[in-house]
C-alpha cells in the first residue's frame, strides 16, 4: 500500500467553454482527513467526481490506493467509499435492501452480505429505520444511509461530499466523531462549507476557487493567516480574503 | 488523463493492480462479470415488485391482451384452434408497454442522482446496461407467461399446433426484447421519463411500421425494389410474423438478437460518453 492513498495530479475539467477545474494536485496519506473547501461553483464536486471515477478528467491522473483509476477502474473503485452530494439513493428500496445491493455489487456473497449490512447499520446508528423505505426517511437518516453504503466494505479511501449538510447539531457531532475515528487508519477527503468542521475534524485544509487551489495547509496554518484584531468568525474571514483575492486576480 | 478511458472495456485489470487492490480492506476478490450483472439484475427486478408497477403493468397487459384477442380479433368465434388472434396484437401492445417498462431505467437514475452512486460502484457500464435490460425483459416475460391460460383454454377446446403457439410465444419474447432495447437506449438520452416514453413509442412505431404494405406501397411509387426489400427486412414486424406462422428462418432469430446487441452497445457508448462530458 503506497504512502499516499489518494494521489491526483494535474486534474483539469471543462464543460463546454466553462473551465470548472484548472489543474489541481492532491495527495492524502493514511491517517489524514483533508477538508476540501471553496465557495459554490468553485469546482469541489467536479474534483470529487473525477476522484471517484464518475467524471473523466480532460487531463491528469488519479491513483486510489496505488491503483490508476483510468487503467483499472474496478480495482480503484473497490478501495473507495463515496458519498455523493445530497446522498442520492434508491427511494423505493428499504435501507437494508439498499445496503445489501451495494454489498453484492462489491462482491460479497451469502452470510457476509448480512454481516456487512448489520455492521454498517450499527456503525451509523441506523437501527431504528433499517426496514424503512429510503424515500420516507428524514434528511439525517437518509444521509446516514449514504454514509453506511460508503463504509460498508471498509475502504481505505473515503470521499464524502458535504456529509453533514442539512443535519441537526447532534447529528453533525456524531458524523464528525465518526469521520475522526475513521480517519485514523484511512485517507479521507471531506468537502464542506462549514469552517468549524475543518477545525473539528480535518488534519489538512485545501481551499479552491474558480477551479484552482488557493490554499493548502493545516487548519492551524489557516488560522495563522487571520489578521490581528479579528476575533469573531476567524476562519470565515480568511476564507473570504483568500477567495476574494483570487476572484480579483481573475477579473 | 488519457481520453481513451472506457468504463465498459476494462475488465478486472492486470495482475499488479489486482495485488495492490487486495489489502486488509475491501472484498477479498473481484466478483465475476456474471455476478456483477446479477447484482444489478436483482435490484432492478425487485424494484418492479416493490412499487405498484408490477401489479398495474401485469393486470393491464393481460387484460388488454385478452380483450383485444376476444373482442377485436374474435379468438373463439373464428372457429380455429390457434392463438393467431392473440399474437397479431402483440406488436402494438409491445409498442406501448415496453417503453413504459424501459423509460425510467436510466432517466430516473439521472433525475434522482443515483447514477452517481451506481457509476462509482465497482461495476462496468456493460454490467449495468445488461443487468437493467435483462431485469426489464424478464419482467415483460413474466407478464407474457401470465397469458398462457389462453393457450390452455385453446388446448382444452380444440387441437392446436402446440409447436406454432410455442414459436409465437418465443417470437413475442424476442419482439419485446427488441422494443425494450430501443426504449432503454432512449432512456439514457434524457432525465425526463415522459420524454423517454414518447420518443420510445415513436421509435418502436417506426420499427414496426416499415414492415407494412401501406408503407412499402408508398415507397414502391418512387424507389427501387432493393429499397423496399431493405425496409421490409429492417422491420421488427416482418420477422415477428415469420416466426408466428411457425416457419423457422434463421434471419428472423438473428434480427432481434442483432438489434438488441447493437442498441445495448450504443447504450453503453452513450453512458460512457456522458461520463466524459
Amino acid at each position: 500500500m503506497p504512502a499516499n492513498l489518494i494521489q491526483a495530479t494535474g486534474l483539469r475539467k471543462s464543460f463546454g467553454t466553462l473551465a470548472a477545474v484548472r489543474g489541481i494536485d492532491l495527495c492524502v496519506a493514511r491517517g489524514h482527513v483533508l477538508g476540501f473547501l471553496g465557495p459554490n461553483g468553485a469546482g469541489k464536486s467536479t474534483t470529487m467526481r473525477m476522484l471517484t471515477g464518475f467524471l473523466q478528467p480532460d487531463a491528469g491522473t488519479v491513483n486510489i490506493a496505488g491503483i490508476d483509476l483510468a487503467m483499472n477502474p474496478l480495482g480503484a473503485k473497490r478501495n473507495l467509499g463515496y458519498l455523493p452530494e445530497g446522498a442520492p439513493a434508491y427511494g423505493e428500496m428499504r435501507v437494508e435492501e439498499f445496503l445489501a445491493f451495494t454489498a453484492r455489487a462489491r462482491g460479497y456473497r451469502g452470510a457476509e452480505v448480512a454481516r456487512r449490512v448489520h455492521s454498517a447499520v450499527a456503525r451509523v446508528h441506523l437501527q431504528p429505520c433499517r426496514g424503512q423505505r429510503i424515500e420516507t426517511l428524514s434528511k439525517g437518516y437518509k444521509r446516514r444511509t449514504g454514509i453506511a453504503q460508503a463504509l460498508l466494505h471498509d475502504p481505505p479511501v473515503l470521499i464524502l461530499d458535504e456529509p453533514t449538510d442539512g443535519l441537526d447539531p447532534n447529528q453533525k457531532f456524531e458524523v464528525r466523531q465518526l469521520v475522526r475515528d475513521l480517519g485514523k487508519d484511512r485517507a479521507i477527503i471531506l468537502s464542506t462549507h462549514i469552517l468549524e468542521e475543518v477545525e473539528a475534524v480535518c488534519t489538512r485544509a485545501v481551499i479552491i476557487n474558480h477551479g484552482r487551489m488557493v490554499f493548502d495547509g493545516t487548519p492551524k496554518e489557516l488560522d495563522a493567516r487571520v489578521p490581528a484584531g479579528v476575533t469573531h468568525n476567524r476562519l470565515d474571514h480568511i476564507f473570504r480574503t483568500l477567495t476574494a483575492a483570487n476572484s480579483k486576480e481573475r477579473a | 488523463m488519457s481520453g481513451a478511458r472506457d468504463r465498459s472495456s476494462h475488465s478486472d485489470g492486470g495482475k499488479m493492480p489486482e495485488q495492490a487492490a487486495r489489502n486488509s480492506f475491501g472484498p477479498p476478490s473481484t466478483p465475476s462479470a456474471l455476478a456483477r450483472v446479477i447484482s444489478v439484475f436483482r435490484r432492478e427486478f425487485a424494484t418492479y415488485f416493490a412499487t405498484p408497477v408490477a401489479a398495474v403493468f401485469i393486470v393491464m397487459f393481460v387484460a388488454i391482451a385478452a380483450l383485444l384477442s376476444f373482442q377485436m380479433a374474435g379468438l373463439y368465434t373464428r372457429g380455429q384452434a390457434d392463438l393467431r388472434a392473440f399474437f397479431q396484437w402483440q406488436p402494438w401492445l409491445g409498442m406501448l408497454f415496453m417503453p413504459a417498462l424501459g423509460m425510467r431505467l436510466w432517466s430516473d437514475e439521472r433525475r434522482s442522482g443515483s447514477i452517481e452512486l451506481l457509476m462509482t460502484l465497482p461495476l462496468t457500464t456493460r454490467d449495468m446496461v445488461l443487468g437493467k435490460f435483462l431485469a426489464a425483459w424478464a419482467f415483460a416475460c413474466v407478464a407474457l407467461l401470465l397469458t398462457t391460460p389462453l393457450w390452455i383454454t385453446i388446448a382444452w377446446l380444440g387441437e392446436p399446433d402446440h409447436g406454432v403457439i410455442l414459436a409465437g410465444y418465443l417470437a413475442t419474447a424476442m419482439l419485446f426484447a427488441t422494443l425494450l432495447s430501443v426504449s432503454v437506449c432512449l432512456s439514457a438520452c434524457t432525465r425526463n421519463s415522459v420524454v423517454a416514453f414518447v420518443l420510445s413509442v415513436a421509435a418502436c412505431f417506426v420499427l414496426l411500421l416499415t414492415g407494412f404494405s401501406i408503407v412499402q406501397d408508398f415507397f414502391a411509387q418512387w424507389s427501387s425494389k432493393w429499397v423496399i426489400e431493405s425496409l421490409a427486412s429492417m422491420s421488427a414486424m416482418t420477422h415477428f410474423n415469420g416466426l408466428t406462422r411457425g416457419v423457422f428462418d434463421a434471419r428472423d432469430v438473428l434480427y432481434p438478437l442483432s438489434v438488441v446487441f447493437a442498441l445495448l452497445w450504443v447504450n453503453v457508448l452513450l453512458l460512457d460518453w456522458r461520463g466524459s462530458q
